[in-house]
């Protein structure tokens, strides 16, 4: 063995690399608007993968609702820019001073909660759902009112650079935010259920999302999101160093969350709930707290793949595309964060890219046909999928021992050593 | 309710925990408020329109039928495999389309009136679509095990979820290969009824009829009666009678039968007018056919050696292989019964709605298999009992809540059964080994 | 472990060196965007078998200027997302000057932005929503389609339900999802109300049901005099059945949509439908197209295959009479021209809508007979 380089300077190089080589090519037009798409696809689908991952892969929750947070992240983030850039700051000001005022009124709550013992879960989930309605009805009712000029004034006294700029951050993180409320109020009872009837669950708060959408300008008072006609008018915002920062801050905050105390926790939920209970980790909680940070991601790469679209559709959150994180996920390999990444753009690459280019003329109906074929294949060739649990250095490197389960042990113990 | 309950602990320092009952009867009130508010709004329907009212809960009830037909597969398969069986929509349309060649291409639903041409249309109608029906049956329990054997069972000795990734996959494939041109196609098709429409109403229903059929439930009723009042005194022949297939088909066809006649042949009127509710041959058919196949699969399952073989495979595969059981066959058994129900739910499905296409699987099959998770996966009479529920759930909701919000309503139904129970409505709680 | 990475870079570099190539030259080349899988994979072949007779007919022609008509097909799932993926590939990858497509408004409207940016021309033989051809900043230059957008067809649907048939009371279906659907209802409704009639059940549905039992127990306890459902036939047929067999005796009313061989013609028996052409129109134009169609591809044209022949042969034409195979050449001499095609003479507005009678016809006894034409 041969001495190597500390594995946190290989990964920041090769991904400084990655980030100048691709910006470069895009600069300069080499990646035409094909491949900026397909990148940028691939960039956000990983995102959400890894979300589902964190949910599944590492915490053993089995989840279809990864596209519901998707979808809203998506649209809170679209909705603030869009208002935005037609000079109505309120979506900002309520989705950042609402999600504010939640988690303020969140620890509160928490903090309160702690004082009793027998809360049923339910209880607590009433508590906190009138709780974020409270926060948001002050957002909607004192914030807008309040803050709104602030924020206008001093983003406007801003070069329109730098405001868009913040305003997109704030977007994102509006987006992200308010997909994790979501999950958090969701999670709270729903988590409770066995595997299975959490995933069941979470599809049809999947199905809920996209009826909602559906109904955005007749049944909730967003007229500007169009329902089923469809959102237009999005800035086109997403940059690469966007798409690449989002990517690279999912898989950092990923790692760190995964590799420390709270990471081992969410782990050990997944080996077993009930020996994880004795050695006194909170089961619920830990549950609780790896969907939200899934359902963040997801919120975040709503955000940036609405900004590079431009446009918004409710059909593009159908539950049929909610397998689609799932599918990754399981294809790269489940709690393998370098398959779900590489996975998430090999599929995009395949599905947009391959069977786009590959497939002779006339047989453009057989992309759908090839597609399910290859799933079926790769699967039954490598049921692990096509990482298994292979990580790259960096990642890997001070992660919870590998459990011992029926998986053969070699394989892994020769990828540690080559 | 699930209950999480923290002992109260005494740290040091820390102020005395109290009893967060007030807390829990809050929430509970919120709940039964909503809950209130629901009943508010069905019960204001019925008072303002009991006719309108009326005629949703049967169009409920025709729907939950055919989600029964669908649903009793899937809880079958994952009642042993436990496998969210995503194929299972795809092998429900096959069966419609195989009955679609049968009848458009083949006339297959004739062919008694081939060989005996003074035979009664009666008589013809009936045994051609039980052939058709049978036809498609065996097409689709071949489809069912093809599937099971190329893609699930590679897969059995490792992760689930490998396996419900394939079942995706094997979903996709057959839906877009069934589009292709020289497949199904497509298109919507118009399915040829193998059997005429008739819709009856009002008087079109002979009195004799619904007394027949009230007369036949009341004797069944009675014959539980005497068989429960037997074994209760120590009759033990009595209580394997008591859940002969027949009695329990009888009981709950001539039940069911009794009040949907009552309710469409009898002239009733309010404020003047006439209902003029009314039912169709096929909604009876599919009643029937659902009844029937709930019940047979009931027995088999409790009182057949394979069925016996199978909830052995279902309560832990490797104790029934040491016993004995080739528990490889007993899952392909089971997935040609589930897959011959699906066939028989897409010829009644088609015959229904009068319509193939190849995705017809999707939405159907997602729908039953929630209404048998709600049910309570796993168990017949539960997946019988969620397909009413959610076929009412949809059609009330539809009808008195709001239109848009018909699945939003129906999926929130399902979040709540869980909640409330988290196995279902008749599941039973997973074996707890230890 | 590594050597699998290496084959997967390569396949990516491999993929990348490709993107280099351009059309030709002795040749145009255009791309026909439209769903081929999933729910609506039947309109998109319509859409792609009409446009290709039309390619097929010019190209025997010898083609626009001596130039050969070549195409790309893609199957853009009428979802925004395949639909962006499959515009960039026709115009970045294949150097796609033209693009015929897509089917649905969902998919068009990202495209049309695309095409917009990039100076490409398009036109959508069926997407009805206003935001295809006209954006936040006016019309759109380059893009076109060849329909009706949704206010003409709904103002001639109620037109002729009040006076042709004295309606007085109606009921609408819409499918929420569907724009097209919700456009054709939304315009319908306000105009019959405007006319006096009187809007008893509206009632909303999603693409996915088929079962319409809980909305018709509406509509028959109601008792409208006409029932509007301006969706494709797909969904006309499921709910049309299930009407008849409830005992509602309104007429039907419906638009383009119905317009296929697959119709349930015994359901609807008796509804009337607006439309762009009836096939008994004697114009040689509307005979040619159907004999051609119908030998080709063994069926009757549908609405979807009709507009898309007149979307490709307004583009041909344009591209005939601009001289050179520049979009906005063409884009230019659309706006200014008329065109004869199948569904009349077609001229365009300032939105780059096109300006062409309406027909309506009549289902009775298994055949579509000719009532009425109206005039925009």
């Amino acid at each position: 063995m041969r001495q190597r380089m500390k594995p946190s300077v290989t990964f920041f190089a090769v991904g400084l690399v990655i980030f100048v080589v691709i910006q470069v090519l895009l600069s300069v037009g080499l990646l035409n608007n094909y491949w900026r798409g397909i990148i940028f696809w691939g960039a956000a689908i990983s995102m959400v993968a890894l979300g589902l991952n964190l949910i599944y892969g590492f915490n053993g929750q089995f989840s279809l609702g990864q596209y519901g947070f998707y979808a809203i992240g998506a649209y809170t983030s679209a909705d603030i820019t869009y208002r935005w850039v037609r000079g109505d700051p309120s979506a900002l000001v309520v989705v950042l001073v609402g999600a504010l005022l939640t988690l303020a009124f969140y620890a509160l709550l928490a903090v309160f909660l702690r004082r009793f013992y027998g809360v049923t879960v339910m209880a607590r989930f009433t508590l906190y759902v009138l709780v974020t309605v409270l926060a948001f009805a002050i957002a909607v009712t004192v914030g807008v009112p309040l803050l709104g000029p602030l924020f206008s004034t001093v983003l406007g006294a801003l070069p329109a650079v730098v405001s868009q700029q913040i305003v997109f951050l704030f977007a994102l993180l509006g987006g992200a935010s308010l997909a994790g409320i979501a999950s958090f109020l969701f999670g709270i009872p729903v988590l409770e259920l066995g595997s299975d009837y959490f995933g069941i669950a979470t599809l049809g708060f999947t199905i809920i999302i996209k009826v909602l959408l559906d109904n955005t300008d007749t049944l909730l008072p967003f007229p500007e999101m169009k329902g089923a006609r469809g959102m237009i008018g999005i800035p086109q915002w997403t940059t690469w160093p966007w798409v690449f920062g989002s990517l690279l801050l999912v898989i950092l905050v990923m790692r760190n969350v995964l590799h420390s105390s709270v990471g081992r926790a969410i782990v050990s939920v997944r080996e077993d709930e009930r020996a994880a209970e004795l050695v006194g980790i909170d089961v619920a909680t830990t549950k609780v707290l790896a969907f939200v940070l899934g359902s963040v991601f997801a919120g975040l790469a709503g955000g940036i793949r609405a900004h590079d679209l431009a446009f918004l559709h409710p059909q593009s959150f159908n539950f049929i595309q909610s397998f689609n994180p799932l599918i990754i996920v399981v294809f790269g390999g489940l709690s393998s964060m370098t398959g779900t990444v590489v996975t998430g753009f090999f599929w995009i690459f395949l599905l947009e890219g391959v069977l786009r280019l590959y497939l002779p003329q006339g047989f453009e109906t057989w992309r759908m046909v090839v597609y399910p074929l290859v799933l079926l294949i790769m699967m039954l060739l490598r049921p692990e999928g096509l990482f298994g649990r292979y990580e790259i250095p960096f990642l890997r490197r001070v992660l919870p021992p590998l459990p011992v389960k029926a998986e053969p042990a070699a394989e892994s113990a020769q990828e540690v050593s080559a | 309710m699930a209950q999480t309950f923290t002992r109260p602990t005494q740290l040091k320092g820390m102020t005395q925990r109290r009893n967060g009952m007030l807390l829990n009867r809050f929430s509970q009130g919120v709940f039964v408020l909503l809950g209130l508010l629901v009943v508010y709004v069905l019960g204001r329907a019925f008072s303002q329109n009991p006719k309108v009212f009326v005629e949703q809960v049967l169009n409920g009830l025709q729907l939950g039928f055919i989600y029964a037909l669908i649903a009793l597969g899937y809880t079958m398969v994952y009642g042993i495999v436990k496998l969210i069986n995503f194929a299972h929509g795809d092998v429900f349309m096959f069966g419609a389309f195989t009955s679609f060649y049968a009848v458009a291409t083949l006339q297959l639903h004739r062919w008694p009136a081939w060989l005996f041409p003074d035979m009664a249309e009666g008589a013809v109608m009936l045994i051609g679509t039980v052939t058709v029906i049978l036809m498609s049956m065996l097409f689709s329990a071949t489809l069912a095990v093809v599937i099971e054997r190329f893609a699930y069972k590679p897969l059995r000795s490792k992760p689930r979820i490998a396996a419900l990734i394939t079942a995706i996959g094997v979903s996709f494939f057959v839906e877009y290969f069934g589009a292709l041109p020289f497949a199904f196609t497509n298109n919507y098709i118009t399915y040829p009824r193998p059997f005429e429409v008739r819709v009856y109403s009002g008087g079109m229903i002979s009195p004799t009829l619904i007394v027949g059929a009230w007369l036949l439930f009341v004797i069944f009723l009675l014959v539980l009666g005497w068989l429960t009042w037997a074994a209760r005194h120590g009759n033990v022949q009595a209580q394997t009678w008591k859940r002969h297939p027949l009695l329990q088909f009888g009981l709950l066809f001539f039940g069911f039968m009794a009040v949907v006649l009552t309710l469409t042949g009898v002239r009733i009127m309010t404020g003047g007018r006439v209902w003029d509710l009314s039912v169709s041959n096929v909604m009876l058919v599919i009643m029937g056919a659902s009844i029937l196949l709930q019940v047979l699969l009931q027995y088999v399952v409790s009182h057949t050696r394979i069925g016996k073989a199978m909830r052995a495979a279902a309560y832990d595969k490797a104790v029934a292989r040491l016993m004995g059981i080739n528990v490889d066959g007993v899952i392909t058994a089971t997935f040609a019964l589930g897959g011959g129900l699906a066939g028989a739910a897409g010829v009644l499905y088609a015959t229904a709605f009068k319509q193939v296409h190849h995705l017809m699987g999707i939405i159907p099959g997602l729908k039953a298999f929630v209404a048998a998770v709600v049910g309570g996966i796993g168990s017949i009479p539960g997946a019988f009992v969620g397909s009413l529920i959610m076929g009412q759930t949809e059609v009330l909701a539809a009808g008195f809540i709001s239109t848009p919000m018909r699945d939003a309503v129906a999926f929130s139904l399902l979040i709540v059964v869980l909640l409330v129970w988290p196995q279902g409505l008749f599941g039973e709680p997973p074996a707890e080994k230890v | 472990m590594r050597s699998r990475i290496f084959v997967m870079l390569a396949l990516v570099v491999s993929m990348l060196a490709l993107s280099a190539c351009g059309g030709g030259g002795g040749t145009i080349k255009i791309a026909i965007l439209a769903p081929l899988s999933g729910d609506v994979a039947t309109f998109g072949q319509s859409t792609r078998d009409g446009v290709l007779l039309a390619i097929e007919e010019w190209n025997a022609k010898g083609g626009i200027d001596g130039k050969k008509i070549e195409y790309v097909v893609e199957d853009s799932q009428c979802n925004a997302e395949a639909a962006v993926s499959a515009a960039n590939k026709v115009i970045d990858q294949d150097g796609v000057k033209f693009i015929i497509g897509e089917v649905c408004s969902s998919a068009s409207i990202p495209v049309s932005e695309i095409a917009t940016a990039k100076q490409v021309f398009q036109i959508s033989p069926t997407s009805t929503n206003p935001a295809v051809t006209v954006g936040e900043s006016g019309t759109k230059p380059t893009i076109f389609r060849a329909c009706f957008i949704d206010p003409f067809q709904g103002k001639v649907g109620a037109k002729f339900a009040l006076e042709k048939l004295g309606a007085k009371t109606a009921a609408v279906f819409l499918d929420q999802g569907n724009d097209y659907v919700r456009g054709l209802a939304e315009v319908f409704i306000s105009e019959f109300e405007a006319g006096g009639g009187k809007v008893v059940v509206k009632e909303t549905y999603t693409g996915d049901d088929s079962d319409f039992s809980a909305i018709l127990t509406k509509v028959k306890d109601a008792n409208p005099d006409v029932l509007y459902l301006p969706d494709y036939y797909s969904t006309v047929n499921l709910i049309a059945a299930q009407a008849k067999e409830k005992g509602i005796t309104a007429v039907m009313l419906g638009g383009d949509g119905w317009d296929s061989a697959d119709l349930d013609r015994t359901a609807v028996d008796g509804g009337y439908f607006t439309n762009h052409f009836s096939d008994q129109d004697t114009r040689p134009i509307v005979q040619d197209f159907v004999k051609k169609y119908s030998a080709k591809y063994g069926a009757a044209p549908d609405a979807l295959a009709a507009l898309a022949y007149d979307a490709a042969n307004i583009l041909f034409q344009g591209i005939d009479k601009a001289g050179k195979a520049d979009p906005v050449a063409v884009a230019k001499t659309l706006e200014t021209g008329t065109f004869e095609v199948v569904s009349g003479n077609v001229s365009y507005d300032a939105n780059h809508n096109p300006v062409k009678a309406a027909v309506v016809l009549q289902v009775k006894g298994g055949a579509v007979n000719y009532i009425d034409t109206v005039a925009p």
